[in-house]
């Protein structure tokens, strides 16, 4: 049943072996040890497990690794990091946009992908590219404010 | 046990989550530390010396101070909120300050995580410890220095003589040895007037490490040689396993252990996948006996109206039923709230190991304490064999799974010695076996004298138990439940959760009767328990007052407050919405309304109006605006509590107009997100928030202040926009009359 499929997880190629119908979040956790994409549903329904493929954000739960195999992954780790902050990443933490915080890999994610297609978004356009992310804590209007952020810190 | 700085010392992205996390020691030295500790808290029970300075606080060899706190991280930022009071006590820089959160074998015992009284309770503590710890420290460097106390000054850990500028620093007087002294609540505090960090925003440092993907959460746990484990739930609440086949769980590969014990069974393999997998062959080969669910859900609040035989007088005024019957103007309502769920993102997920006669669980419970003695009534094993360490999850927002995913990683850990068994629950589990908000019913009557005036207000109300947290009982798991030898289940006497906040704080005579039921479903704490049901009947029969009044809402809550701070709150969000002007107006299409509590009748006051707009062709309603001012008393991390209001403000009008658990005879019905819908981006209203800091008064519970007031909010809106009452939770479109 085990194969070896190769991710290209961040710019990377990673020989994993596994059951290549397993969906990708497990990999990327599991087997890669990443923690930006996470459990929450399953069934492609809250988001938590959201990656970039071919920078679009697409939920990691559902897709098997066979298929994720043709695609180009970047996870959370992949955008940013503790020293050098995406914009995105820098506006949440400037503008403490979290509680729980274990939305936050959705909204993250899904804010990247809107702010390379579109440079200055309206309300709007930041909740329509976040409604696939579920929150329970409440913290949606500080994800908002913080896309509209990191937009302007995109631009300086 | 190590130190602060030796934490500080490893670099790894392992480490730091363990020191990010408080638990240095796993995968380090766990086993001899987890044995000594053991023995420290066998000697007394209790945590050991619960009076000592040293319990609550340690100075390390370079300054570094760490706060042990018996509560734990829910999201709630309690962590920096802790960490503020003692630097600012002690007047060491943040920079230097590091936590740790609920750990059975390190921290004092602090029960639950609960009620919004955290920085009450353990902030109190911390403060007083703190105090104390100086005023040792003051009087250690006044030996040293050679000068008066009275003449010494503090900044950043270091005294300074004020005469001599000689300085000598924490760190130098304790030469990594323990702050000596008792904690006796008399040591002079500092005065409010003078802080520089209670009441500031100080960041959450956690957010860098949630916004970069840095192990923050229990679900982020690897361990070494840590295996995979899944739980076949039954499918409706007291079903018994007749039949799995030998060969249930198919040729799935990877299967280390298939544990059966009664019901219960788990799937433990080495990869997580497999034991998804896994369960879903045992699913369909699985032959359960299957009670039916009853009563069916069109007649749940008949039958809780139906129990009166176990009633109790939360307050008696014998004056309250003839005000009301001999007042020239009678109100009476009944309001509903339906069984709602708690909802975390991330489902409940724990991790136990077995080794050499010791458990170790890693738990996102609220209360690590409580659930030790509860695996120890389980497992029958002493307390003193048992660690529990409250580790960070995803929001709980009350009690979820969490205790229950505790107790199933424990039962497959004994059976697979020496590894660390990883369990997650699936969305389905916490959908359908969480322990719900209670359903619940309010029967309301009023009396008003002919100018208007409030006379009176009775209240009778119907609830399950707002409490069925493992207090030491086995019988609270659901795994306890389904066992060879099982457990039964008892619900607790407490009815403090059922009718909070049912007493009207309002200046009227007033009676309350709450009759405890038994209702179909599990239930237990979900965030301000009945107070969010209690505040959304009274304060929408204020508003049904107000009206019958012919007085505007908001003056008729001020003309029947006393309390300042109450009327404050009212007032701010008044002046914030430009109330009195916007009522004159009325603006077509929309509707404003109105509502307040002081939570608990003695935690933080909030006031909040809503603003909605109807679309009368679509038969649709949006709720556009939430505009909250809070009053918590001194404000420990003004952006916390910002936060927290926030927050409970969306969340509440999630639930208010969303949410209701839905289930027939063959057990829940709405088991993912797609049958349980809550409030996504697109219908998010705009939030606005004041805090009124009050500098000097006691800080009080803010986490939950907004549950209720904002389901009242918005059906009161929903009134002035429609004419329609709204009474029954959630406020649908279609229980509006669109004429």
């Amino acid at each position: 049943m085990e194969k070896t499929v190769v991710l290209r997880v961040n710019g990377h190629p990673n020989s994993v072996t596994i059951d290549p119908e397993t969906p990708l979040l497990y990999a990327l956790r599991n087997h890669l040890q990443l923690n930006g994409p996470k459990y929450g549903c399953g069934v492609a329904l809250c988001g938590s497990c959201m990656v970039l493929l071919d920078g679009k954000a697409q939920p990691s739960c559902i897709m098997p690794c066979s298929a994720a195999a043709t695609h180009e992954i970047t996870t959370l780790e992949g955008i940013g990091n503790q020293q050098q902050l995406h914009p995105v990443q820098r506006a949440v933490i400037d503008l403490q946009a979290a509680q729980c915080g274990y939305c936050l890999n959705g909204v993250i994610m899904c804010g990247k992908q809107l702010l390379d297609e579109n440079p200055d978004p309206s309300d709007e356009e930041i909740r329509e590219a976040l409604q696939r992310v579920l929150c329970r804590c409440g913290t949606h209007t500080r994800f908002i404010g913080a896309i509209k952020k990191a937009a302007v810190y995109k631009r300086q | 046990m190590p130190s602060p700085s030796q934490d500080q010392a490893f670099s790894t992205s392992r480490r730091r989550f363990l020191q990010q996390t408080g638990q240095l020691l796993i995968g380090f030295s766990i086993l001899p530390a987890l044995g000594k500790l053991s023995t420290a808290v066998a000697e007394s029970g209790t945590p050991p010396f619960a009076d000592a300075i040293n319990t609550w606080l340690r100075i390390d060899a370079d300054g570094q101070l760490t706060v042990l706190t018996g509560k734990t991280e829910l999201g709630q930022g309690i962590k920096t909120a802790l960490m503020q009071i003692a630097a600012e006590e002690l007047d060491i820089p943040m920079k230097n300050v590091h936590i740790v959160i609920a750990d059975t074998g390190r921290t004092p015992d602090e029960r639950y995580t609960a009620g919004s009284a955290s920085i009450e309770s353990s902030g109190g503590a911390i403060r007083e410890a703190a105090a104390e710890a100086r005023r040792v420290l003051l009087g250690m460097a006044a030996t040293e220095l050679k000068v008066p106390v009275d003449q010494l000054l503090v900044k950043d850990g270091v005294v300074t003589a004020a005469t001599s500028q000689q300085s000598v620093s924490y760190a130098a007087l304790l030469k990594g040895k323990a702050i000596e002294g008792t904690v006796t609540g008399k040591a002079p505090q500092k005065d409010p007037s003078k802080y520089t960090i209670v009441g500031t925003a100080w960041p959450r440092e956690d957010i860098k490490l949630m916004a970069t993907g840095q192990p923050v959460y229990i679900q982020d746990m690897r361990l070494p040689d840590m295996v995979h484990a899944r739980i076949l739930r039954p499918p409706v609440y007291g079903a018994k396993l007749k039949s799995l086949p030998d060969n249930a769980t198919g040729n799935a590969a990877g299967i280390i252990k298939l544990v059966r014990n009664g019901s219960f069974v788990g799937v433990i393999t080495r990869d997580e996948y497999q034991a998804i997998k896994a369960i879903r062959n045992l699913q369909q080969k699985a032959v359960w006996d299957r009670p039916l669910l009853l009563p069916a859900q069109d007649g749940l609040y008949d039958h809780l109206l139906q129990q009166t035989g176990n009633s109790e007088v939360v307050e008696r005024n014998d004056k309250v039923e003839p005000a009301i019957a001999a007042a020239s103007n009678q109100v009476e309502a009944v309001y509903k709230r339906p069984y709602q769920i708690h909802g975390s993102i991330g489902p409940s997920c724990a991790i136990a190991l077995w080794q050499n006669n010791e458990l170790t669980v890693w738990s996102h419970t609220q209360g690590a304490f409580p659930l030790r003695s509860t695996l120890s009534d389980l497992l029958r094993l002493p307390e003193t064999s048992i660690r529990v360490i409250a580790t960070p999850g995803a929001g709980c927002y009350g009690h979820n799974g969490a205790d229950d995913v505790g107790a199933d990683a424990a039962l497959l850990a004994m059976q697979l010695p020496g590894k660390p068994v990883r369990v997650q629950w699936m969305r389905e589990d916490e959908h359908s076996w969480e322990p719900y908000g209670s359903a619940m019913v309010m029967r309301l009557k009023g009396g008003l004298d002919k100018d208007g005036k409030l006379l009176a207000l009775h209240t009778e109300l119907w609830s399950d138990t707002h409490s069925s947290r493992p207090g030491g009982k086995a019988g609270h798991f659901i795994a306890g439940r389904d066992l060879e030898q099982p457990f039964t289940f008892t619900a607790g006497r407490f009815s403090g959760g059922s009718y909070r906040n049912a007493l009207p704080l309002y200046d009227t005579l007033r009676q309350v009767v709450l009759n405890n039921c038994k209702g179909p479903l599990r239930s237990s704490a979900l965030r301000s328990l009945g107070a969010y049901a209690n505040i959304f009947a009274l304060e929408s029969f204020m508003d049904e007052l107000a009206h019958k009044a012919g007085k505007d809402p908001a003056r008729f809550r001020l003309d029947n407050l006393k309390d300042d701070r109450a009327k404050a709150v009212i007032e701010t969000v008044m002046k914030m919405t430009q109330w009195n002007d916007r009522m004159e107006r009325r603006e077509p299409q929309r509707g404003l309304g109105i509502a307040f509590a002081q939570y608990k009748n003695d935690a933080a006051y909030f006031a909040v109006v809503a603003e909605v707009e109807i679309d009368t062709a679509a038969k649709q309603y949006r709720l556009k605006k939430l505009t909250g001012a809070i009053d918590a008393g001194q404000v420990i991390n003004i952006d916390g509590v910002k936060n927290q209001t926030e927050g409970g403000m969306i969340q509440s009008a999630s639930w208010s107009m969303l949410e209701s658990v839905r289930y027939h005879e063959k057990g829940i019905i709405t088991r993912g997100w797609d049958t349980y819908p809550i409030m996504r981006f697109k219908s998010v209203p705009a939030i606005e928030v004041a805090v009124l800091n009050r500098p000097g008064m006691e800080p009080m519970g803010a986490g939950e202040a907004a549950q209720g007031p904002v389901a009242a909010a918005i059906a009161n809106a929903l009134f002035q926009a429609t004419g329609s009452r709204l009474r029954e939770l959630p406020l649908r479109p279609a229980q509006i009359n669109w004429k």
